[in-house]
């Protein structure tokens, strides 16, 4: 499972980052694998993405959030 | 002589960094360019202690030292380059109090440069608030340096932080992460290569080639135990630095930082949920973009006013109290105009810059580029691209170098591609007159008027046009991208009045200057080919017109409209104007409406003006102006000139055409070519002789 596959509320462990493709700057804003994602909104027309990653609040296209993998944590 | 030392100011956006600027150094910044390119430079040099001046450098704002833009590249520049004059003694990293963990990134980035690191915390009032407790002194043994509280808003810790900055020479030079645990084998062998050179500083010079191809830096040559790598094996090294970084941050973090979640999201949670609401969300957009309009189009008319009739009152000043000549002439008919031109926009830009800095400054911009990327995606720009072309109503120019944010080259180069197409206020002046001209000024149904509507239509025409030709631009150009949209959501702020105030001064400073010496240059130029001629009708022509047959019958002050109209004809610009007029002819123009618009190529607001001048209109009343214009008659078709089939072609031409030297030059400079600019000009330009000309033919 992906960031993109989360529903709002839901919260995941971020996993190994394996993609060439995802951006060296949303690394330096704190996605790294076992940081923790969750997923705060989603904005209208179902993209970007609203997160909160490792207390850091930022937006990314779906593109991007279904290259990184991610663990869901239980509960919500 | 005291000393003086060289001070950086470096951070990641959205930390207050230039409200910290602004309260450490006052009123006496200076606020210019970086040689060469146009990312903004703000310095000042303060007074330390009695000995001690520094020169305060306030940087862009940057995530990291891996710079992926032209503004953030000046920050790596200048931190790699010992000889560069600017090179600082120290370097003070402002971060935030609430995203500490990420702003230590940065820091502990420079502080590996071998640099003395203060850490200054800003928005230190909102701890409390916010439940986050820090243990500064555990802090400052962990990163090894100087650590401040500080706050802007509440101006304190500033006097610690300039001591801190005072004693810069007791901070340890220790870096925080050890290069070589990076990739050990690679960075041995590069120690054995450059002995005397620092290993993360080697490092930088090798990434930055990776992550911004356009500077020309020096390639590390290969040797035998020092292989290259590849970009991606760079990107993986760059990744594993980051990581390992983020590992030394939270074990630092976990001992010294302690924060109550709930204290902290509480207030945001509730505010984005109504300002990214799928249907309130758009509707407070478009209630803020209404009121931006109605400041800039009815708010700002009564300075305007007011400084056209000073400009006005200072002409006619000069021109009676001044000795008659050639150099009263130039000052009374030429410069003074001519900055009045500039001064009258004073108003408007400056209303949009206060809008501007305040929705930037509260936060709620970064929600608006959520709200709009997906839509704006479609038609090949970023949610970032907003920001431009709601700047792009004041002017262009402001506009094309705000589209710098947008991270993805191709978003980038449509939105400034498309800017021009906006409503920019140079245009407003035309509409004005035009639609008064040809527009009958009654209701529809009793409720709307028409040349409102009119007006209403243009700007909805030139931002339609905008993204549609982004649309066609996106499928057009074959760029090779990698779509990337990282946004920060930062917190909800109430701006900082003296920051809004700063941004707005210093944004309508450069603009009356920077656009305002071209305003002023084609002005003189318009005055001398207009008061000047090349045959000796043009000086005889006084002589001309009064013996002609019916002088006489014309009062004196006819006789003085019917000699400078003579003039005008054999003037530089008659012979230029007529020379172009089977051009303009089948658009509906004349000769004088064609010197119009070809001395609007330097600036669209010169086309009033010009058309005062060339139907030698004594005062410069608008009304007088109008009446002159409304009695002119078409030279081929008879019958007035202005129809509502020419009127509608004029306006449709300057809403299209390309007619803005500053803009091509801005754009010159954004773009790094003279492509570009001359796509927008004959582009633009083409089409809106086109679309004018198809206009008056079928309306006529």
């Amino acid at each position: 499972m992906t960031i993109a596959s989360l529903k709002k509320g839901q919260k995941a462990i971020i996993g190994e980052m394996n993609s060439d493709d995802i951006p060296l700057k949303l690394l330096e804003m704190g996605c790294l694998p076992g940081n923790e994602v969750e997923l705060i909104q989603i904005a209208p027309f179902n993209d970007p993405l609203y997160l909160n990653i490792n207390e850091t609040y930022l937006s990314i296209r779906r593109e991007t959030a279904m290259l990184v993998n991610v663990e869901l944590i239980g509960n919500e | 002589m005291s000393k003086q030392i060289n001070v950086a100011l470096v951070g990641n956006p959205n930390t207050g960094k230039t409200s910290v600027f602004n309260a450490l150094t006052g009123l006496n910044q200076k606020v210019g360019n970086y040689p060469g390119i146009t990312v903004e430079k703000k310095e000042a040099v303060i007074r330390l202690s009695r000995s001690l001046k520094a020169h305060v450098l306030d940087l862009p704002g940057t995530y990291s030292l891996n710079a992926t833009s032209l503004d953030e590249n000046v920050v790596i520049e200048l931190l790699l380059n010992k000889k560069d004059k600017d090179y600082p003694d120290v370097v003070v990293v402002v971060s935030d109090i609430e995203n500490l963990k990420r702003n230590l990134l940065l820091f502990t980035q420079i502080k590996d440069l071998g640099l003395p690191t203060v850490l200054a915390i800003n928005m230190a009032d909102r701890m409390s608030r916010k439940g986050i407790e820090l243990d500064i002194d555990a802090l400052e043994q962990k990163l090894n340096t100087k650590v401040n509280l500080i706050s802007a808003r509440k101006n304190t810790g500033f006097q610690e932080l300039k001591q801190s900055i005072i004693d810069y020479q007791k901070i340890s030079l220790e870096p925080c992460l050890n290069a070589s645990s990076i990739d050990k084998s690679y960075f041995e062998a590069l120690k054995k290569a450059y002995p005397s050179q620092d290993l993360y500083k080697l490092w930088l010079v090798i990434t930055q080639d990776v992550n911004f191809g356009k500077t020309n830096r020096i390639r590390i040559p290969a040797q035998d135990e020092l292989k290259p790598k590849s970009d991606a094996e760079i990107k993986r090294l760059q990744q594993k630095e980051t990581i390992k970084r983020y590992q030394f941050i939270n074990a630092t973090l976990k001992e010294t930082l302690t924060k109550d979640l709930a204290l902290a999201t509480g207030f945001r949670a509730s505010i984005d949920r109504l300002l990214i609401h799928k249907v309130w969300g758009y509707v407070i957009f478009l209630a803020i973009l209404f009121l931006i309009f109605q400041a800039i189009y009815e708010w700002a008319t009564y300075p305007m006013d007011l400084i056209d009739e000073g400009f006005l009152f200072m002409s006619k000043f000069v021109g009676q109290h001044l000795p008659d000549g050639m150099l009263t002439g130039l000052i009374s008919e030429g410069i003074i105009p001519g900055i009045g031109g500039i001064v009258i926009f004073v108003p408007q830009i400056a209303f949009l810059f206060l809008f501007i800095s305040i929705l930037e400054e509260t936060g709620y911009m970064s929600r608006v580029v959520f709200l709009m990327d997906r839509i704006m995606r479609k038609f090949g720009m970023s949610g970032k691209s907003i920001v431009p072309l709601v700047s792009g109503t004041a002017c262009a120019i402001p506009a094309v170098m705000a589209a710098r944010n947008i991270e993805s080259w191709k978003e980038r180069l449509v939105t400034i591609l498309v800017v021009p197409f906006t409503t920019c206020s140079a245009r407003l002046p035309v509409y004005l007159i035009i639609i008064s001209l040809v527009i009958p000024d009654e209701r529809w149904l009793g409720l709307f008027n028409y040349q409102g509507m009119t007006l209403m239509l243009l700007y909805l025409l030139g931002f339609g046009t905008a993204v549609a030709s982004g649309w066609l631009a996106s499928r057009l150009l074959k760029i090779n991208f990698k779509s990337y949209f990282v946004v920060e959501m930062p917190n909800y702020k109430l701006p900082i009045f003296k920051n809004v105030a700063y941004t707005v001064v210093e944004k309508t400073k450069s603009f009356v200057f920077g656009a305002g010496k071209i305003i002023l240059a084609i002005s003189i130029i318009l005055w001398v080919l207009a008061s000047y001629g090349p045959t000796d009708k043009f000086a005889k022509a006084e002589k001309i017109v009064t013996s002609s047959a019916e002088a006489s019958m014309l009062s004196e002050e006819e006789l003085e409209t019917e000699i400078a109209s003579y003039k005008l004809k054999h003037s530089f610009i008659g012979y230029a104007g007529r020379a172009i007029e089977p051009v303009v002819t089948p658009l509906g123009y004349d000769w004088k409406i064609g010197i119009a618009i070809i001395s609007s190529f330097a600036a669209r607001e010169v086309f009033v003006g010009t058309l005062a001048t060339i139907y030698s209109v004594g005062n410069e009343d608008e009304q007088t102006i109008k009446s002159r214009m409304a009695s002119e008659t078409n030279p081929v078709l008879g019958g007035p000139l202005f129809t509502l089939a020419s009127g509608i072609s004029l306006l449709l031409f300057y809403a299209f055409a390309m007619q803005c030297m500053s803009t091509l030059a801005i754009v010159r400079k954004e773009t790094g070519t003279w492509k570009w600019p001359m796509i927008q000009l004959f582009g633009m330009s083409g089409f809106a002789y086109v679309v004018a000309l198809i206009c008056f033919q079928i309306l006529n």
